[in-house]
């Protein structure tokens, strides 16, 4: 089961969910930590793993013959991406708003454009005490994190749970990240600003067909507006994190909260549960 | 001699807008003639590359100069390409502008003067 926390509001605790739940979860099950927030990965400060491969990825980015071109601007005007611009007789091309769709290679009436790879990230695995660990993280200046999310997502694996840590917001990241789950955790924050992100989140989420369900954290601060949107569409609201000193103080520390306050683990443990009873019931009912 | 300016609106009464890539319109005028004529700018709701795509499209009008009130390392490199002359940091009305591009009160740059992105979070 493929399980990803994403949130739409950054800063609401997907970390914090996704790594309480790994740490609960590892005793009952075999459990793999994929970090898909690419541009930012930070699940490895809680969980610590030992990495032990890396593996870098690649772009494919097209590199013009300018020897055979006759500058007729094809590329630039089919690149969606405005990555491509033919001036006088220069092609430039601007490797970094290149998605690698290779439009301007199969449509280059001349056949001069080659698609090259260029490295934009890497992929790192290793172990953090019994948990598989997969994280990607993209060059700096780089901006195309798809490539390198959907190279974390080659190591999903069947034998195992996974936690897959999803960034905020709902663009092409979030979409690449969330795509394949069983279910996805949106954590938001009980105050305007975490309903309105949910609301954009809980919309993508049913766009690509995947159950999901709320976690609140810091729960106590700002409003009830989260919880009534969660009755008012039939969304499970699954699990309340309180505002707590004594939370944000180990989390500042890098202390996994299940570590210093064992008491969460089963809180943990039953959102596994509720969230497997959830998936099993759409299986059984794909109509839903 | 022709220039094109980044504009709020349409007319030669119109603001200076402070984007390049993101801007309204271009009003691309003949600094002799003062004959004028307004471009809207497509790319002004680019998901990205603006300022490379509306740079190339400014170079297909042939202008001798690009005044706006900013330009990003990708539009500058587009335009220099196309031997136009940047001249940013302009503001005031575009009839001003173009007296005083006359007067030679413009010196051109020769480095962009914002990074990359600059023109999304302006309105």
């Amino acid at each position: 089961m493929i399980i990803s926390v994403a949130s739409g509001k950054g800063g609401t605790g997907k970390t914090l969910v996704a790594t309480s739940l790994a740490l609960s979860l590892k005793d009952g099950h075999k459990v793999m930590v994929q970090d898909c927030d690419v541009e930012e990965p930070n699940d490895h400060i809680i969980l610590k793993p030992v990495i032990t491969d890396r593996e870098p990825v690649f772009n494919l980015v097209p590199r013009v013959d300018e020897e055979k071109c006759t500058y007729c601007g094809t590329c630039a005007r089919v690149c969606a991406f405005n990555a491509i611009a033919v001036i006088n007789e220069h092609v430039l091309v601007f490797p970094q708003m290149c998605h690698g769709c290779g439009a301007c290679s199969y449509l280059c009436p001349e056949k001069v454009i080659t698609e090259i790879p260029k490295e934009i990230g890497v992929v790192e695995r290793g172990e953090a005490d019994g948990i598989s660990f997969v994280q990607g993280v993209l060059t700096i200046g780089e901006a195309m994190a798809p490539p390198v999310i959907r190279k974390v997502k080659e190591y999903s694996n069947n034998d195992y749970t996974i936690i897959r840590d999803v960034s905020p917001g709902t663009s092409c990241p979030v979409v690449e990240s969330i795509k394949g789950s069983d279910f996805c955790l949106l954590v938001t924050e009980p105050t305007p600003f975490g309903l309105n992100d949910l609301i954009l989140a809980v919309e993508t989420v049913k766009e690509l067909g995947i159950p999901c369900g709320i976690v609140i954290n810091r729960a106590g601060v700002g409003d009830s507006k989260v919880a009534d949107y969660c009755v008012k569409e039939g969304i499970p609201l699954l699990l309340n994190i309180p505002l707590s000193t004594d939370i944000a103080s180990l989390y500042s520390r890098g202390i996994p909260l299940v570590e210093g306050m064992p008491q969460w683990r089963d809180s943990f443990i039953k959102l596994e549960k509720q969230i497997k009873e959830i998936v099993s019931e759409r299986n059984s009912n794909p109509q839903r | 001699m022709k220039i094109a300016i980044s504009s709020a609106g349409k007319t030669l009464d119109a603001q200076v807008d402070p984007r390049f890539g993101r801007c309204a319109y271009f009003i691309v005028v003949d600094t002799e003639t003062m004959q004028f004529e307004a471009v809207d700018n497509a790319n002004a709701a680019a998901g990205g590359g603006a300022g490379i795509a509306t740079a190339q499209m400014i170079a297909g009008k042939g202008v001798e100069a690009v005044l706006s009130g900013n330009c990003g390392p990708n539009a500058y490199e587009v335009l220099s390409k196309a031997d136009i002359k940047v001249i940013s940091g302009v503001s005031g009305v575009i009839k001003d502008v173009v007296e005083n591009y006359r007067n030679g009160k413009y010196e051109a740059s020769n480095k962009p003067n914002v990074a990359g992105h600059f023109g999304q979070g302006l309105k």
